[in-house]
């Protein structure tokens, strides 16, 4: 340690990397960061998954061990109020001193809210932090609708927040349209037009006046051309401003209109004072990105490492996706630059907007605008950042359809184009790592950090590595795991054409070493796919995953959640109250899934088979939530009782649901039956879907919901019930042949050579020849069919697996409830502690 | 005074109770131990502690069992962090270890050593 004092105002992104960058140099010099927010760094960029069920706490970018561990002091929610630059000491408000020799200010920006009267309404927030985060969720709960003022990047990014909490949603933007700064009005038309078809109601040129009192709603905005907007909360995010006030009051230069002024080595006025990220002024902009304020902090930790580095500028491209559009940005966007000449493709069917600006002589591309397909945005801001000679017709960069799209493989790169922005690794820095012995995508991520920030380069940084590797002779490797070099489709066809009925036999015919986590459950899969045994037959046994060992699904406390099945979502009054009636006997947790049946929660082991005899004696069958497998059909009520059905949806679904009930595949495979063209039942987001015509059914394939929604595709149209089932059997024993391990049906077909019409052609025309193959398959699979709860409970030898202890009765004293809402839930770490202790002190007494 | 914890071997259930590649869980002693029967190996049974330190819940026994470059492991059922067999160490992060038990097969019975 050298006894140099560095100090840190700002423990945000930037202060965070800069800390990081710096002890990474091993200068050994004493480093103080001081934040204002109660916890250490986040990441900020990726705010908005906290609602999309992401924990803050993942969001982490750093824990006081981390700094602990790297001897770096770090003081938490004890914000710096003053700077005695003579003394060169700074103070916080708790009145704590710490002197420093170079300072380095983070502090990072604010949400800008207009000075409307009413704006400081305990119903009107900003984004920014987690608290606030916190607050938006809070103040969401009672609210029916949300505005958000501010039509700009974060303003829809919090538009989709507030839909995402179920409000109805408002944008308010000031000017004519949205996203002014990074599209061209060609781009924020189609954005508008494309968010509206969301639901979210996009109010422009819109100048509020005041924040009153609402009659209908807690809030009324009155805006200047005397329109009124009723809301019960509002949320501004009309820009930043850079938190300077610090800087101000210590006397140095700010600009204008704010911004602490630096110069390329990132020093403010004073020689001592370095500012870096959204606090800092350079040539006359504020960098409202992460990527920029990182490369400061590394231009800044350099310097105090003895290196010469300088700040640049930096690109403010972007690629992003809002409400679910995908937008890319990049350089001159609204085509300013004289002489410049612009390519704009429309698609108002598709909803796509592309525009590209080169020079005037069309050979260097100045700039580009995407709205609703970014597909192009990689290889354009290649073109871009690399000044790489564009094609002769450049039109041809955006145009689909238009022939062979001149792809500029990774190969073409320059060495130094810039893959990942977020950390700034040039394609060199790869090839580098792959060189010093990476062999791997995951290998070459840990070593440079590419595609560890935003992970908008993923797709590149994919192709690069695979691009260089097989260059280098090396075939990538796309074994399931160490034990087999094969993929799953292999390994199905292996199993199937050398009849092998074990994971023993798989292992020592195709394999080496003992199997793992990976290749166990999926050989189990595909042998029960293939052959249709009960998963607990004894050489299926260890191979299983807890789920499908215990016919249940293991929740975070290590109890299980039980799930019978309702085949349709049509269930009798008495089989509800033996539900009731068993979740009440046996405290359980219960609550109605998005699948149309009702999940059973905090079952233990040991009870497991207790509660399915009465379920099976009620005449419940498993529902097979723990497998990949069928899980649920879902369908309307259909013609029977609706005024627009027009087929029997429910009885459909009943049919499907019981004839695919525990058929196994790659991964779970949901459906749902709607009986008319308004899609109650949501068949397009299933994986195969069913919605009646007049004429019969369509039929819809390769949809899901979850963390990447894909709507489903029509297959085939006005099907005869027959028809309807010959297709979906072949469809699915298709996919379960053919998948790789965990794949759904979506990803499938994006990998199939051909997609959808491919197979269109295996499964209606029979272009493969096996159409009566797989018939046949799946007839044998569905008549083999067996409840597994139901020869569970009538065999002593597999009961004995449900014990929790080999060699004592009961259950896991651990496992702890308390009471939520009038049912159980389980106890967090912390009320544990004081149960369980409760409980020990209780027998102790005794 | 000096207490001297004893450890004995206690037998703990018959080999007919355990189930070849996978783990059962015994109360030794107060604690929960989990126990892992492989029959092809050498040393046959294993034993580490049935607290998943990750997702602090009483599970591993409940994992699946394997190999890994060489290593014998678990895996565990909530987060898939891997625990090799004979040490306890999980393969993903240096600092998280399970308690390992001595354990043995005496005839067919299973004897596992705690603390008394
Ligand atoms: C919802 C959201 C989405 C975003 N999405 C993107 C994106 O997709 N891509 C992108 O590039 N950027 C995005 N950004 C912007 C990005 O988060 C910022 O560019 C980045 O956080 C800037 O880092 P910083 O360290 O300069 O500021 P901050 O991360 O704001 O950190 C500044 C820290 O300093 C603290 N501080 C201030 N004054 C004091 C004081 N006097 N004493 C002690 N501490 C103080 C603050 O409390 C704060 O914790 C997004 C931002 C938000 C809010």
């Amino acid at each position: 340690m050298n006894d140099r004092k560095i100090v840190v105002i700002g423990n945000g992104m930037v202060g965070h990397h800069f800390v990081e960058t710096l002890v990474g140099l091993g200068t050994g010099d004493h480093i103080t960061v001081i934040g204002e927010e109660p916890r250490p760094a986040y990441d900020r960029v990726h705010l908005s998954e906290v609602f999309c069920g992401r924990e803050p706490a993942e969001l982490a970018l750093a824990t006081r061990d981390t700094y602990r561990e790297w001897g770096v002091q770090a003081v938490f929610g004890d914000p710096v109020t003053r700077i005695e630059r003579a003394a060169k000491t700074v103070v916080t408000a708790s009145g704590r001193r710490f002197d420093y020799h170079k300072l380095v200010m983070a502090t990072g920006s604010y949400p800008f809210v207009p000075p409307v009267s009413g704006a400081d309404h305990e119903r009107c927030l900003v984004y920014r932090t987690i608290d606030d985060l916190g607050r938006i969720k809070a103040a969401a709960k009672d609210s029916r609708t949300g505005v958000v003022v501010g039509g700009g990047l974060l303003g829809l990014e919090c538009a989709n927040a507030l839909r995402n909490l179920d409000l109805e949603t408002h944008v308010v933007e000031f000017a004519p349209g949205l996203m002014g700064v990074q599209l061209d009005e060609g781009g924020s038309r189609m954005l508008r037009r494309k968010i509206e078809a969301l639901g979210v109601r996009v109010h422009t040129s819109k100048n509020t006046r005041e924040i009153v009192d609402g009659s209908g709603a807690a809030l009324a905005m009155n805006f200047a051309d005397e329109a009124v907007l009723d809301t019960d909360m509002i949320v501004f995010s009309a820009g930043i401003r850079p938190r300077d006030q610090l800087a101000r009051e210590s006397e140095l230069a700010v600009g204008e209109r704010g911004g602490i002024v630096i110069d390329y080595k990132c020093k403010t006025s004073d020689s001592d004072i370095f500012a870096i990220g959204e606090c800092a002024l350079f040539g006359g902009r504020i960098y409202g990105l992460v990527a920029p304020g990182y490369r400061m902090a590394e231009v800044v930790a350099n310097q105090l490492a003895g290196e010469p580095a300088q700040f640049q500028g930096a690109d403010m491209s972007t690629k992003l996706k809002l409400l679910g559009v995908d937008v890319g940005s990049i350089g001159d966007a609204h085509a300013r630059i004289e002489g410049s000449i612009s390519y704009v493709f429309s698609d108002e069917r598709a909803e796509v907007y592309k525009r590209i600006v080169t020079s005037g002589d069309g050979k260097t591309l100045l700039g580009a605008v995407l709205v609703g397909d970014c597909e192009d945005y990689d290889t354009l801001l290649q073109y871009f950042l690399n000044g790489i000679e564009l094609p002769a017709e450049p039109e041809s960069l955006i145009v689909p359809a238009a022939g062979d799209k001149p792809l500029l493989g990774a190969a073409a790169l320059p060495m130094s184009a810039t893959v990942c922005s977020c950390h700034n690794v040039t394609k060199g820095g790869i090839v580098e790592a792959l060189d010093s012995g990476c062999c791997s995508l995951g290998e070459v991520k840990a070593e440079t950090r590419a595609s560890t920030g935003c992970g908008g380069c993923a797709a590149m940084l994919k192709n690069l590595v695979e691009d260089e590797l097989s260059a280098r002779g090396v075939t990538v490797d796309k074994s399931i795991c160490e034990h087999f070099p094969h993929t799953r489709q292999e390994l199905y066809h292996l199993a199937r054409v050398g009849e092998l009925k074990t994971f023993d036999d798989m292992l020592a015919k195709h394999g080496r070493g003992r199997g793992c986590d990976i290749c166990k459950p999926a050989v189990a899969s595909i042998m029960a796919s293939l052959w249709n045994e009960h998963v607990l037959e004894m050489p299926h046994v260890g191979l299983q995953d807890t789920n499908d060992t215990f016919l249940a699904n293991m929740q975070k406390d290590g109890t299980y959640s039980v799930v019978p099945r309702i085949a349709g979502g049509e269930i009798t009054p008495d089989k509800l109250i033996v539900l009731g009636e068993v979740a009440k006997k046996y405290g359980l947790y219960t609550k109605i899934t998005g699948g149309q049946r009702i999940d059973l929660f905090g079952a233990r082991q040991h009870e497991l088979p207790d509660i399915w005899r009465e379920l099976v004696a009620a005449g419940f069958e498993t529902g097979h939530a723990y497998g990949k497998a069928l899980r649920t059909v879902k369908s309307c009520v259909g013609s029977t009782w609706c005024r627009y059905g027009v087929q029997d949806s429910v009885g459909m679904a009943i049919y499907i649901e019981n004839r695919y009930k525990g058929l196994r595949a790659p991964h779970k495979i949901k459906s749902a039956v709607s009986g008319c063209t308004r899609e109650c039942a949501e068949a397009q987001s299933k994986d195969f879907g069913v919605i009646a015509t007049e004429n019969g059914w369509n039929l819809y394939v390769c949809g899901n919901g979850g963390m990447k929604p894909r709507h489903a595709d029509l297959f085939a149209t006005d099907l005869d019930d027959e028809t309807l089932i010959r297709y979906i059997d072949r469809f699915l024993m298709f996919y379960i042949r053919t998948a790789d391990r965990l794949q759904r049906t979506s990803v499938w077909m994006d990998n199939l050579e051909g997609g959808l019409d491919y197979l269109r052609e295996v499964v209606i025309e029979d272009s493969l020849g096996i159409c009566s193959e797989l018939e046949q398959q799946m007839a044998s699979v569905v008549g083999t069919y067996q409840c597994e709860w139901n020869t569970t409970i009538n065999d002593p030898e597999k009961l004995k697996r449900f014990r929790q202890f080999v060699n004592a009765d009961g259950g896991d004293p651990e496992v702890v409830f308390v009471q939520e809402r009038g049912q159980n839930r389980p106890a967090r770490p912390e009320e544990k502690i004081r149960l369980v202790a409760r409980v020990a002190s209780a027998a102790g007494a005794k | 005074m000096n207490v001297v914890e004893k450890l004995v071997w206690q037998g703990v259930c018959l080999r007919a109770d355990l189930v070849a590649n996978s783990g059962v869980c015994a109360l030794v002693a107060g604690e929960q131990v989990a126990i892992f029967y492989l029959p092809e190996t050498e040393q046959q049974v294993f034993a580490l502690g049935n607290r998943d330190p990750v997702g602090r819940a009483n599970v591993m026994s409940r994992g699946i069992v394997g190999d890994l470059q060489g290593q014998l492991v678990v895996a565990s059922p909530l987060y898939k962090e891997h625990y090799n067999l004979l040490t306890g160490q999980c393969l993903e992060d240096a600092r998280v270890c399970l308690p390992v038990y001595p354990v043995r097969m005496d005839g067919d019975q299973v004897q596992v050593q705690a603390g008394n």
